[in-house]
């Protein structure tokens, strides 16, 4: 995989009214992957995200995108990327068609190159149909796939989309899904925000994830859950009375990290299931331990995120959203 | 500067879109100043003004020069709504994203809020025609009117501007609006000349840029060059500072608000 990084954000500080939305965040993406920034609303997605876009300047601290600085060449890192930002970024009073006009004229493309391009682009997000609507009857999945034809049109290299499914239905969200993996396909770097768990394991390539201005940890979806350390397997036995026994049998057998004893069984964290639960067997049947329930399942990002930020997304308190 | 002029003329472009698929909107800003106060109000204090104290024919065309610099107070207070909706709903971070020049989007409005309010002071004045209010310095006057108009206009749309760069949710940027528009219409020379005002009203209004841009279109509309002269030349120079001090605020706002 190439490793060329496409964007480099280093000791990145953005502190608003002595509160710090941002603190000492760095990460690099390479070129051509789909990295996600996961984190509860207020975590400084956004903020790290507009840093990247021009739009903010930090503190203290870099970002650079293509080896450019967002604040030194910020007019030349506007050539660079795409921007979708949230939904509702949409005049409502314009069609499809002049949003795309409009964006031509900005990033300065002549009056046939605007034309071609933007009919190649309402084929590819399928609105070529409703392209001379206003975009007030449009759907909030037609509004996306605009916000993305937008982003597209200066053909970037770099793509930041912010929460690009939130709000959305089932359907629509696949198909977004599917656009992005598509621009990965065509060699595109794509950088997005998420607070979406299941968005973020079967999109990104890799992801940070972000709570409280900080990089929690960063990797790929499998190596975090990996690094986790291994699989959870539950047991329950109709032996109760056994389970001291059974626990202090199983206790430093090898791939076996922890051993927790519940009310009607045991909790076990291994290193891989497939390793481990010969071994556990093996212990139960010495035992005389019929064995009632059995299951084990692979660290979910969930875990991870609890792992690494002592609460799980859903719980995180919906801090104030820093601009 | 190619570039410049493609930003600033798409981005105009997109407000009179935005304007032209606003028809009821559209009409009612444009009726609502001469309906309300040219039509109504002026004929409603025709003979409870004093002739004496209004200097004029008639209290119409007393009035219509206060009506044409309250269209130039409201338009221009108003200018920066669709920045701070742009702002709200991120369309504006959209277009500060591209490659754009940094004056672009701010250029356009200007131009934008100047022509739909040199428009309707035309059309303001087209009406008054009609009441039989004939601009005493003829073309040229009219000319001078819309030159002062703009004037004035730009340090309005500035302030209307910087504030939406900076309210923090547009309940607020309308209650300022409420609350500014109608008192600098009262205390100015609008309705009545500031002879005829309680002394410390008539104190305040000398210090609202609006009165002595009033004090201006008025001779140009009742009497004649040699008597508008003077106040033209003063009307020029408060202008000027007051689009100075406005247009200093309006680009520190701005460029708190766009990093």
């Amino acid at each position: 995989m190439d490793r060329t990084i496409a964007i480099d954000v280093n000791r990145l500080c953005k502190t608003y009214d002595g509160h710090k939305a941002v603190d000492d965040l760095s990460f690099q993406v390479y070129a051509g992957e789909i990295f996600g920034l996961l984190g509860p609303n207020g975590a400084g997605k956004s903020t790290t995200l507009r840093t990247l876009i021009t739009l903010l300047h930090p503190t203290s601290g870099t970002a650079s995108v293509l080896g450019h600085d967002t604040v030194r060449e910020a007019d030349l890192v506007r050539t660079l990327f795409g921007y979708v930002p949230q939904e509702r970024a949409i005049d409502r009073f314009l069609t499809g068609r002049e949003h795309l006009e409009l964006l031509g004229a900005l990033y300065h493309l002549t009056k046939e190159e605007a034309t071609k391009r933007i009919a190649e682009l309402l084929k590819l997000v399928e609105l070529e149909e409703h392209a001379d609507r206003p975009a007030k009857t449009y759907s909030g999945g037609m509004k996306r796939k605009l916000d993305i034809a937008c982003g597209l049109l200066p053909n970037p290299k770099i793509l930041f989309l912010d929460e690009p499914t939130l709000g959305l239905d089932v359907q629509s969200r696949l198909r977004i899904w599917d656009y992005i993996r598509m621009l990965k396909a065509r060699g595109m770097t794509v950088v997005m925000t998420t607070n979406y768990l299941d968005e973020a394991d079967q999109l990104c390539d890799r992801l940070a994830i972000i709570d409280c201005g900080k990089v929690k940890t960063i990797g790929s979806p499998a190596e975090l859950k990996v690094a986790l350390g291994g699989d959870i397997v539950s047991l329950t036995i109709k032996e109760t009375a056994r389970l001291g026994s059974l626990a202090a049998a199983i206790t430093g057998q090898p791939a076996i990290r922890t051993v927790n004893t519940t009310a009607t069984g045991l909790d076990i964290r291994v290193e891989s299931a497939e390793k481990a639960l010969p071994a556990i067997l093996e212990a139960a049947n010495k035992l005389g331990c019929r064995l009632d329930f059995i299951d084990y399942h692979r660290p979910r990002l969930d875990d991870v995120f609890i792992a690494h930020t002592g609460r799980s997304l859903k719980d995180a308190a919906p801090a104030e959203e820093t601009v | 500067m190619a570039h410049y002029w493609q930003e600033i003329g798409a981005l105009t472009m997109r407000w009179v879109r935005r304007l032209s698929r606003e028809k009821f909107s559209m009409l009612f800003t444009l009726v609502q100043p001469m309906l309300f106060w040219l039509i109504f109000f002026g004929n409603l204090f025709q003979r409870a003004a004093d002739v004496q104290v209004t200097q004029a024919p008639n209290y119409i065309s007393f009035l219509a020069a206060g009506v044409v610099v309250m269209t130039v107070l409201n338009n221009g207070l108003a200018g920066g709504v669709d920045l701070l909706f742009d702002k709200e709903n991120g369309f504006l971070e959209r277009l500060m994203s591209a490659p754009i020049h940094r004056s672009s989007v701010i250029l356009s409005r200007f131009i934008f809020v100047m022509t739909i309010t040199s428009l309707q002071v035309l059309v303001i004045l087209g009406i008054a025609f009609l009441f039989g209010v004939h601009p005493a310095t003829g073309l040229l006057g009219v000319a001078m009117i819309l030159v002062i108009g703009m004037l004035f206009g730009v340090g309005l749309t500035a302030i209307s501007m910087a504030m939406a760069f900076s309210v923090k949710s547009h309940g607020d940027f309308f209650s300022v609006l409420g609350f500014l528009s109608l008192p600098m219409i009262f205390l100015s020379s609008a309705l009545v000349p500031l002879t005829a005002m309680p002394t410390w009203m008539s104190v305040l209004a000398q210090f609202n840029p609006m009165t002595w841009a009033i004090d201006a279109v008025r001779p140009l509309i009742l009497t004649n060059w040699s008597d508008a002269l003077p106040h033209v030349g003063m009307a020029v120079v408060v202008m000027l500072i007051f689009d100075a001090l406005c247009l200093y605020g309006g680009a520190k706002a701005f460029r708190r608000a766009m990093g």
